[in-house]
This record gives C-alpha cells, structure tokens and sequence, in this order.
C-alpha cells in the first residue's frame, strides 16, 4: 500500500481542513496583560484599529474581555490609535 | 494592601526642567502617602493621535502600594486640574499584575520583535483564497510561532527569554 506521502493529490488536501483555534492565554499561562505593551496589543486589531472578534482570534471569552479592556485603555492614552488606516 | 499604577502624559512642550518637576510633584504625592513600588520614566512617545494639538508627549508611570485607595481622588483631581498633563489612567492591579511587573523588570518579559511575522499570518487569514498555494508555508509558520510566544508574554515559565529588551 502507497502511504499518504506517496499519494499525489490534484488540489492540495489542506486547503479546506480547518485551521485549530485556541486561546493562546490559557494555553501558555499568560495571566495579565499590560495595556503598555502595544506590540502584543496590535495582534488583537484590525489595520483600522478595531478590536478583532473571538472567532478570529481564538480566545477564550475571559481573555477576550480582558484584551479588549488593555486595548480601550491603550487607546485611553494614546497608545492605540482609535480610528486610523494601515495600522500594520 | 492594593496596588495601583499611575499613567500620565505630560506636556512635552514644556522646558526640561519643568517636565521633570511637573512629574515630580506627583510621584512625590505618591510617596508621601503610599510606598512607591517603581517608578518608570518612559520618556518621550509619539501618541497615536493629537491630544490639546500635541503630537508627542512624555509619558511616566508609576506603581505603588497603599492601604487604601484614598490618595487616588486626590492625585486625579490635581492632575484633572493641570494643564501641563495630558492625561493619566490610575489602574488597580491584582496578584497577577503585580506579578507581570516584577518579572518584567527581572526582564523575564520579552517583547515582541516579529512584526513581520504578524502580518503574515494575518494575510493568510484575509486573503485565505488567493494564495493557496502558500498556505502549507503559512500553516507551518503558525506552527513555529506559539513557540516564540511564551518568551514574548507568558509568566509561567519563560526561563530562557531571549533578549528581554524592555519597551
């Protein structure tokens, strides 16, 4: 029998598997996060600035709120922008 | 015990001795009532938007532990009253954050260099259709990443944080 590295597909295989989410918080232990570190924080927001969903990012619903808290502070001292274009 | 953290902008607009004392006055407000844990001079920062028609300012922050949160009010209202700050953000800490605190001056935290890396993984996640080609590259970096993570931000245990440059 070929094993399924021989096998040659016609379309990548991967392509319409699901990519597995998870909360990158519970899963490395992370448990505060500094509204002064803003390179962490832009991971968590669109080029426009916005706050990106829980089904993007994977979070769980307790980091979720607490990263949206960091980011509304960030951007209470002019860390983060409110509204802008090409953030990235 | 509480402990708190005290963010505030100054005017940078202002003479070097006279920012240096402005944020003086109110690090010694803290010190006279509360035992300041650390003082942290960030110093001069472009600010994502304008503030009073100021594209800069200077931003200090400082943690500190008090019995009870009766100095806070205080401290606001003087700085609500100044001209010469542009704004502040008092902010309770719990055990975690004081623990981030600490090990971030032990420079335990790394920061995160790899921008790069952020925006790929954010095309791959926009425009999912158009390189599909990419897309084993792409998913082995997502692979690699959680790897640089916990040096970036975890607490746990990021023994070996490479080189832990403070912001």
């Amino acid at each position: 029998m070929a094993s399924r590295d021989d096998i040659k597909f016609l379309s990548n295989p991967k392509i319409g598997s699901k990519r597995n989410k998870y909360c990158r918080f519970r899963k490395f232990g992370i448990k505060h996060i500094d509204y002064k570190d803003t390179n962490f924080l832009e991971q968590f927001v669109n080029d426009q600035g916005k706050i990106l969903p829980r089904r993007i990012t994977g979070n769980s619903l307790k980091y979720q709120r607490r990263v949206a808290t960091a980011i509304k502070r960030a951007r209470h001292l002019a860390l983060l922008p409110y509204v802008t274009d090409l953030l990235k | 015990m509480r402990n708190y953290e005290v963010t505030f902008i100054v005017d940078p607009t202002l003479s070097n001795d006279e920012i240096k004392s402005t944020a003086k006055v109110y690090t010694d407000m803290i010190g006279k009532n509360a035992k300041i844990v650390h003082n942290n001079e960030i110093g001069l920062r472009q600010l994502a938007y304008p503030i009073k028609n100021r594209n800069t300012g200077i931003y200090t922050c400082t943690e500190f532990e008090v019995e009870t949160g009766a100095i806070i009010d205080e401290l606001e209202l003087a700085m609500l009253r100044d001209e010469r700050v542009l704004r502040f953000l008092t902010v309770r800490l719990d055990k975690y954050g004081v623990k981030y605190n600490d090990d971030k001056r032990a420079g335990k935290i790394g920061t995160i260099v790899k921008k790069k890396k952020v925006v790929e993984e954010d095309r791959g996640r926009n425009n999912r259709g158009r390189n599909n080609k990419r897309r084993p590259n792409n998913q082995n970096k997502g692979g690699a990443k959680p790897q640089a993570k916990p040096e970036a931000k975890a607490e746990a245990k990021p023994e070996a944080a490479e080189a832990p440059t403070e912001n």
